[in-house]
Order: C-alpha cells, then sequence, then structure tokens
C-alpha cells in the first residue's frame, strides 16, 4: 500500500500525545517517530501494521478529546502510524456523531430531545438552552460551548438528559439527568451551586425479594469486586468451570433463553453453533450499544453490576471456546465505562480474568471498545466493523457471526440483558428457570418504562405480566389521565392501543398482535400528547441514524419523514388516500429490500400507528385541532 | 507436453428458479442462476470485475423461508433453494427501489437498461414529489452525521449539487452518484490499490469523497480512471466527454470505437479508443479482456494526446 501521507501537515504536540497514548510511541520514522540512522534501513509495514486497524476509532476518540475535532494533521498522523489510507479513515470519522471532521466548539452539550425526553418537556429544555447559548450548532461553529440536539441518551426514566463533551487538556464526558440549564451551567464551571449532575439511585422499581437481573444492584458496591464476591459475585463463574463448556450450553438450552437485545434468537443455540465451528480462534462480544430510544436497561446494569457483566461474559467466552471477549459499549455512557473499566482492572488483578482462571486452564480477557455516537454500530455485523476500524455498516447475512464474525472468526454476541439472564440460569438451574415464565417466554425480563407514568423506572417482570399490569406497576397514566397509546420495543417497534393492556408481555403475545417487545421499552403516552410530534421524532431519528449502506433505507427514511411532514401539516400531494398508500409502500421496501435490522424496521411504528388510526384517519386533523 | 490445468470438479446443486427445477454447480450466485434461466435481473452496485457489495438492493429476489428478500448478486445457491424473481414481492421492492433512486440522483446518463427496467416496473419517481432545488453551496460535504434540518415534505430531497472540475483528465458529478462502491472498491483492492476516495458521512449525506473533500490533486488519486470505467450513471466522466456535453458537441452517434493495444508498456492492455470528429474523445477497456479486465492505468486511459499529434504541428480538432 503506497499511502499519500503528509498532505494534512503534521499534528499538534498535544495531538501527538493523544495518539502515542493510545498507540504507544512511534517505533521508527516510518511511523511518524524521530528518523534514526538505523531506522532508515529497516522497512515497517505489510500485514503486522495493518493489522492494527481495531486501534483506529480509539485513536481517532484521542484526537477528538485533544482538539475538539479530527484534524488533518492528526488525521495523517493516525493514518501513519497505522497504515490506513486518509480516505478511509476521514471515512470512518466522518461516520460517528461524538466526532467531528472540521473545526468545532471545544465543549458541545448533547440535549436529548428523543422521543421519551419529549413527554416529559424536552422542547422547552431546549428552548431554554437557545436562550442561554444561543441556536444549537452548525456545521463550522467554533463558539468556546456549543449544543445540540441529540438521540436517546439512555437516561429516560429521569425525564430529561444531557452529555457534556468538552476537550483540550483535560477532556471529559459528563452526563447529566435530570437536565436543566442551571446543572449545565454548573457542569460548565459558570454557574453556582453544587446539584449532584447525575441522581445515583435512579429508580429500580422492582423490590429486592423479587429481582434476579437485577439482584446485585443496590446490594453490592458496584465499585468494589470484593464487595461483589461477598454478595455471592463469582461463584456462577466457579459453578461454570465445574460443569464444563458443554455442560453449560445444556443448561442454557434447557433454559430456553431467547436473546434479549430485539431479535429473541435462542442464546443456547447460538453458543452451540460458535461452540461447534473448528475454525479457531472463537470471539465472545457483550453488545452495550443500547442506543434504542426509550431503553436504559443494559445502562442501569452496567452502572449499578459492573461485575455482573463482566463475569457472565467470561462464562460465556468459556462455553463458546473463545479466547478474547469484547464489550462494545455506546459512547454516550461515559460513566458505565468507566465502571466497566474500573471492574476489568480489578477482575484481571484477582486472576478472574488473564491467563488459568480461578486455577483452570481458561485462558480469557476482556477488551473494551467506546462507540462514538452511531445507532447502528449496536447492530452485531455493523458492530464487529466498528471494532474492526471501519465504518459500521451492517454485513449481508448469511454469513452469520456464529461462521464468520468479528475478524471474520466465529463469534458469539448477546445484549447485556441476556448475559445477566445466564447468571440466573446457572443458579437455579435451566429446568427451574424453563419454569419462569410462560412455556416460550422464560425467566424475568426488564422493562423500561418511561413516558406519561407516576413512576418511570426499570422493572423486573416475570414473562406473563400483562401491559395493564405493568402500568399500574408503574402507578398507571400520570395524574390519572386516559392513556393514548403506548410504545413497546422503541422507535423499532410499535405503537399499541388500550386494548393491548390485556396482553401478556410475553415474546408470543405480543408478536400475536403484531407488535414486539424489542429492548424492553414501555413508552406509555397520555391523552395529552401529540402523537404526531412523536412519530415524527421517529422519522428524523431513521433517517439520521441509517448508514446510507443500502438505497432502500438510506432514501426511504428521508422519503418516509417527508411524507409525515406532509401528513401532520394536512399539505397532501394529492389525496389523503394516495399519501398513505405511498407510506405503505416506501415501508414495504424498506421492510423488505433493505439489508439490516435498522432499514426493515425504520417504518414499524409509523405503520402500527397509521393502524390504530393516531395518524393518517379521517379524524386525525380534528384531534390534531383540538389540542 | 502441454499440461492442462483442470479444477476440482464442483458438486451440483438442485434449485427452483420460478417454478423451473435447475442444476448448478456450487458457488453459484442467484444471480448467475437467473441468468442461467434466461431471466434479465436488474443490477447497479453488481460489475462481474468487483467483488459484489449488494447495496443497491435492485436485484432482490424471493426465497422461500427467508424472511426478507434476497440480494441475487451476491447470496449464493444452496441444495434445495426456491427463488422466486418476479413475484408480487419482488416487483414491489424493485419498483419501489427504482422509484426512490430516481427520485434523489439524476439517472438521465445512466445506461438505457436502467431506463428500461424502471418502465418494466412501473416505477413512478414523481410520486415523491417535486424535486427539491440545490440548495447554495455544497452542504453535503460538509454534512455532520446523525444531524439534518427537518423536512417540511414539500419537496423531495436530492443530492443535486455542482461538478467537482479539480483535474485536466476526469470531472465527478456526485449528482448523478448513487452510491454503488464500485469506484471506492476499483480505487481499493479490487483494482488499483491506491485508496483515494472512501464513502464518507452517513444516511442520505452519505458520500464518495477523499480525506477531508481535498480536491483530487492533493490526494492520492493517480488518474488511472478505472472508477469512470466502474461508473454506472456518468457521475464519474472524461473532462474531454464533459466539455463537449456541456458545448452541446458529443454525439455518441457519430463515434466509432477501435479496439488496439496501448503502445506504453509490454503488458498488452486493450484499449478501446472512442473517436468522434477524427479526435480521440475517450478511452475504455473491455471489462472481459483477460488482462486488464476493464481496468487501465494513467497512460493508457489519458494519454493518448500524441496520437492527434499531426506532422504539420497542429493538434487534431477538439
Amino acid at each position: 500500500m503506497d499511502l499519500r501521507l503528509g498532505v494534512g501537515g503534521p499534528p499538534t504536540s498535544a495531538e501527538k500525545a493523544a495518539v502515542d497514548a493510545v498507540l504507544g510511541d512511534p517505533e521508527s520514522s516510518w511511523l511518524g517517530g524521530e528518523r534514526t540512522a538505523a531506522g532508515g534501513h529497516i522497512a515497517r509495514g505489510g500485514h503486522s501494521a495493518r493489522a492494527q486497524r481495531h486501534l483506529l476509532l480509539p485513536a481517532l476518540q484521542a484526537v477528538q478529546a485533544s482538539s475538539g475535532w479530527v484534524t488533518p494533521g492528526a488525521l495523517d498522523y493516525v493514518c501513519t502510524r497505522l497504515t490506513i489510507p486518509p480516505a478511509e479513515a476521514y471515512g470512518v470519522a466522518a461516520f460517528y456523531s461524538l466526532l467531528r471532521t472540521e473545526p468545532a466548539a471545544t465543549t458541545v452539550v448533547h440535549v436529548c430531545d428523543d422521543i421519551a425526553c419529549r413527554c416529559q418537556g424536552a422542547e422547552a429544555l431546549c428552548a431554554e438552552m437557545e436562550k442561554r447559548f444561543g441556536p444549537p450548532s452548525e456545521p463550522g461553529d467554533t463558539r468556546a460551548v456549543s449544543w445540540v440536539r441529540s438521540p436517546c441518551l439512555g437516561r429516560c426514566e429521569q425525564g430529561s438528559a444531557a452529555l457534556i463533551q468538552r476537550a483540550g487538556q483535560s477532556p471529559e464526558m459528563l452526563s447529566i439527568a435530570p437536565a436543566s440549564v442551571a446543572k449545565i451551567e454548573h457542569a460548565l464551571g459558570n454557574g453556582n451551586g453544587s446539584k449532584p449532575l447525575l441522581d445515583p439511585t435512579s429508580p429500580v422499581r422492582t423490590d429486592p425479594a423479587h429481582r434476579r437481573l437485577l439482584r446485585q444492584v443496590d446490594v453490592a458496591n458496584p465499585g468494589s469486586l470484593s464487595s461483589y464476591r461477598a454478595h455471592g459475585g463469582y461463584q456462577m463463574l466457579r459453578r461454570a468451570l465445574d460443569m464444563g463448556p458443554q455442560g453449560i450450553i445444556r443448561e442454557i438450552k434447557e433454559a430456553n433463553l431467547l436473546g434479549r437485545g430485539g431479535a429473541a434468537f435462542p442464546t443456547g443455540l447460538k453458543w452451540e453453533s460458535v461452540a461447534n465451528n473448528p475454525v479457531r480462534p472463537h470471539y465472545f462480544i457483550c453488545n452495550a450499544d443500547e442506543s434504542e430510544p426509550g431503553t436504559f436497561k443494559d445502562r442501569v446494569l452496567i452502572e449499578r453490576d459492573p461485575f455482573g457483566v463482566v463475569e457472565a461474559l467470561t462464562i460465556a467466552g468459556y462455553a463458546t471456546g473463545a479466547e478474547r471477549g469484547y464489550i462494545y459499549i455506546r459512547g454516550e455512557y461515559p460513566e458505565a465505562a468507566e465502571r466497566l473499566c474500573e471492574a476489568i482492572e480489578q477482575a484481571r488483578t484477582q486472576g478472574l480474568l488473564g491467563a488459568s482462571i480461578m486455577g483452570s486452564e481458561f485462558h480469557f480477557d476482556i477488551e473494551l471498545h467506546r462507540g462514538a455516537g452511531a445507532y447502528i454500530a449496536g447492530e452485531e455485523t455493523a458492530l464487529f466493523n466498528s471494532i474492526e476500524g471501519h465504518r459500521p455498516e451492517p454485513r449481508n447475512k448469511p454469513p452469520f457471526p456464529t461462521q464468520a464474525g468479528l475478524f471474520a472468526k466465529p463469534t458469539g454476541v448477546n445484549n447485556v440483558e441476556t448475559l445477566a439472564n445466564v447468571l440466573e440460569i446457572l443458579r437455579i438451574g435451566g429446568a427451574a428457570f424453563a419454569e419462569l415464565g410462560t412455556p416460550t417466554s422464560t425467566g424475568t425480563r426488564l422493562f423500561c418504562v418511561s413516558g406519561c407514568v407516576e413512576r418511570p423506572g426499570l422493572y423486573e417482570l416475570e414473562f406473563g405480566a400483562t401491559l395493564g399490569e405493568l402500568i399500574a406497576m408503574a402507578g398507571g397514566v400520570s395524574g390519572g389521565r386516559p392513556l393514548q397509546t403506548v410504545l413497546l420495543g422503541g422507535a423499532a417497534g410499535s405503537f399499541v392501543g388500550p386494548a393491548a393492556l390485556g396482553t401478556p408481555l410475553t415474546f408470543e403475545s405480543v408478536r400475536a398482535i403484531g407488535a414486539t417487545l424489542g429492548s424492553g421499552v414501555v413508552l406509555v403516552l397520555d391523552d395529552t400528547i401529540d402523537v404526531t410530534d412523536i412519530l415524527r421524532r421517529i422519522a428524523q431519528f431513521f433517517r439520521d441514524e441509517s448508514c446510507g449502506q443500502c438505497v432502500p433505507c438510506r432514501v426511504g427514511t428521508v422519503r418516509q419523514e417527508e411524507l409525515l411532514a406532509r401528513m401532520i401539516s394536512r399539505r397532501p400531494l394529492g389525496s389523503p388516500e394516495r399519501e398513505l398508500a405511498l407510506l405503505m409502500d416506501i415501508g414495504g421496501v424498506m421492510r423488505d429490500a433493505s439489508i439490516c435490522g435498522l432499514g426493515q424496521t425504520a417504518a414499524a411504528a409509523v405503520q402500527s400507528a397509521v393502524s390504530l388510526g393516531l395518524i393518517g384517519g379521517p379524524s386525525d386533523g380534528d384531534r390534531v385541532a383540538q389540542q | 507436453m502441454s499440461v492442462t490445468f483442470v479444477a476440482a470438479p464442483k458438486r451440483l446443486l438442485t434449485m427452483t428458479v420460478d417454478g423451473q427445477t435447475i442444476k448448478v454447480p456450487e458457488g453459484t450466485t442467484l444471480l448467475q442462476a437467473c441468468q442461467q434461466r434466461g431471466i434479465d435481473t436488474p443490477t447497479l452496485c453488481y460489475l462481474e470485475n468487483l467483488t459484489p457489495v449488494n447495496v443497491c438492493r435492485v436485484c432482490v429476489v424471493e426465497v422461500e423461508g427467508s424472511r426478507t428478500l434476497v440480494p441475487a448478486c451476491s447470496r449464493k445457491a444452496e441444495d434445495g433453494m426456491v427463488v422466486k424473481s418476479d413475484s408480487d414481492r419482488v416487483r414491489a421492492s424493485r419498483k419501489g427501489v427504482l422509484e426512490l433512486l430516481a427520485s434523489s440522483v439524476d439517472l438521465s446518463l445512466a445506461s438505457p437498461e436502467v431506463h428500461q427496467w424502471m418502465e418494466r416496473y412501473g416505477a413512478e419517481p414523481d410520486r415523491f414529489g417535486p424535486s427539491s432545488a440545490p440548495p447554495p453551496g455544497n452542504p453535503r460535504d460538509r454534512a455532520r452525521p446523525g444531524e439534518h434540518v427537518p423536512a417540511d415534505g414539500l419537496a423531495a430531497a436530492t443530492v443535486s449539487q455542482p461538478a467537482k472540475l479539480d483535474n485536466d483528465t476526469y470531472i465527478r458529478d456526485y449528482s448523478r452518484c448513487i452510491l454503488c462502491y464500485k469506484c471506492v472498491e476499483a480505487c481499493g483492492v479490487d483494482a488499483q490499490n491506491t485508496f483515494a476516495i472512501a464513502v464518507a458521512g452517513r444516511g442520505f449525506e452519505a458520500r464518495i469523497s477523499t480525506e477531508f473533500d481535498v480536491p483530487l490533486p492533493d490526494s492520492a488519486c493517480v488518474y488511472c480512471g478505472n472508477c469512470i470505467g466502474v461508473c454506472p450513471t456518468g457521475a464519474l466522466m472524461f473532462k474531454s466527454e464533459f466539455d463537449m456535453r456541456n458545448a452541446g458537441t458529443w454525439d455518441e452517434s457519430k463515434q466509432t470505437i477501435t479496439t488496439t493495444i496501448c503502445p506504453y508498456c509490454g503488458v498488452g492492455c486493450n484499449l478501446e479508443l472512442h473517436v468522434q470528429d477524427n479526435s480521440i474523445v475517450k478511452v475504455t477497456s473491455p471489462l472481459d479482456h483477460d488482462i486488464t479486465r476493464g481496468h487501465l492505468c494513467v497512460k493508457g486511459r489519458f494519454g493518448y494526446q500524441f496520437v492527434q499529434h499531426r506532422s504539420d504541428g497542429s493538434e487534431a480538432q477538439q
């Protein structure tokens, strides 16, 4: 590879130091270091240089944190270090919304205006932000402090959320929830008061006696491995090592565990298929790129029980014969990432990661990868590309990850909540686990309840409870107002009406009414909420988050947003019936012909709203007009 | 003694395409299986000399047991597979994909087949409303991922933008770009290994770009023109063709194609000289040529001026 480098000029010394902190010092002048007499006679490059591409995103993140944007000089230096063509590295940098590729403010406040926060006055917060900080940032905005609207920040139960991204000598990422302009100013260092930025006890509503997945939450100290072990932590890994990989997989299959990330694939089958694959090495990934609007369960699990995640991933790695595990956590969860980082470090020190774990012959270590602002990176094959240092564009399946996944090797991928179930299965046994819930939906499920309810928060329920029972547990609709609709499963899920209150929240019953549990989102909307506004935000979300690779999703999400805008402003092209047919056609081609789940579900919520008559019906105009 | 190399025999798979049972060798794609049955399958991002990326989705077919449609260009045939290439779902998706593309991209210079497919599937790109006027400047090149100005829906967004003219050999008119990735592949491992361009941005603002959108002379481009050779929509075009089209003098009916061998080195690449009014106006190479596979270098592609140098010192009329 003959790279054209040097056009971008040299990096600043701060940028060089930031990149070197990730990649180590350059070994020779070939890699951007000092020129020495010996260095000129040694050719570096080839496969070993190119095999470091997985360090591209961490290096770009370091540059972003140092300069506030990925400068040409720094990009050039990263490319020199890693033997990557600058055009490709730029293509990667320009994909992620937490990276900038032109001069930008050193401090950016991301304010969530997504579906759950909208129900709690996100627009009012944005208006206040505008009053205090001026209009939201646009390309080329280099004010010292700027702000942008953000997709869901995963703090839906707290009503509002912001994320501060500060670059410079002491870069930091800070979450604020519930968010207010006063708190944001305080965090920026120019306000008064000393309110905590985060409510450390964000609501976990299930009472401790009924917690299984949330067993350790608020019991063990999330910052201390000894506290975790004192409360029974790592006993399941011990048990797993005694059972052996086949024994573990047998239990998981007997438990009939289905994946909790949204696709509900049988976990035991997935593990077995990785374990039995003769190609080596195997990898196992914990998918913590939770970005589905309205979802916060994985964040709570990680922030309050990080060792549980590490232990479960270690067990998964052991069962599937993996030598390395990865946790891919979304870039908007700095506090959770910090917790995981500490947990992995402590586990290493106590011999629970690394060589000969617990004195066995099992060697396993975990790498933590942080995303940089891309919903699509949570799609498993896009996630592989993100870790590998490519643009997180989904791959076509087949081949499936269990055949050719990360670095084209057999790979298991499970959501955080799915892995949490593994600990419970080992604790009580697969057969006992299968007794929980219903025959096809076994165990318990975490529900992210937000919107217009008295007690939003995380609820752990045995499968089988109805939607109405869950909402009643959450104190019912706020102020006793009438329920308008519930969004089940997040932006990629569907709306259901009051008629669905009696539906048990199981995979099969929810599927039977044409909906999905998705990532466990239950967003409750009362009669004061303008559903068209929520729909429009969903359409904007998919247009923003489409990777742009395939035509149905790249253009279909744009056309869907345009069409909704026309329906809402009641300026149809031709008759409303024609518009409705067009909306259904756009949805059909996205669902049938898109490469991945994003495009295939991008129309689901909108289409469910149409069939419920929430939009597009004859009464729609009157109803909106009345509000 | 002459030696004939024989590949290992391939297992034959039995499959059904549109109700007909056929046998195909293992490794056959569904596109090839359809071709074997004489079924014309539309393709845009597929080219036989490039790795399939299956992003345009116009070749989708229905496979029994598959929840969604599958891309024929890259999906391999399996024993017992039942494929429908002309079901209602397939026709609806192909129509939809062509409509979405044609409503957002200028397809006027795409090959005649594209227009035939649009007619065959009844594509009506106007269904989405009038095209929006191109915004001033080219904000697409500076678009930030995950942000856009909310749509009012009164006009359909397009990728319309001014052509990029930054060198004497070829132009880049991305208002015609369907993002088929072919140029990126040809610039990369499938042909040139130069990596001057890549896809940047995301979603509707995804675009082919050099690093930081620098002009080609500041990029790694070596002007092999292989990206022009694979571009299906005229987004990448010889400067000579672009200028003649602008002047209204481009006339393919007056052009002849002369096949010859490049005189520059010993590789022996086939050249096709497109000649109009006794002047070379563009150079291509046949895709099925076993040396070039359609790809050339800067000399073969653009180094033809000497041919037009007359003994009296004048240049042929451009």
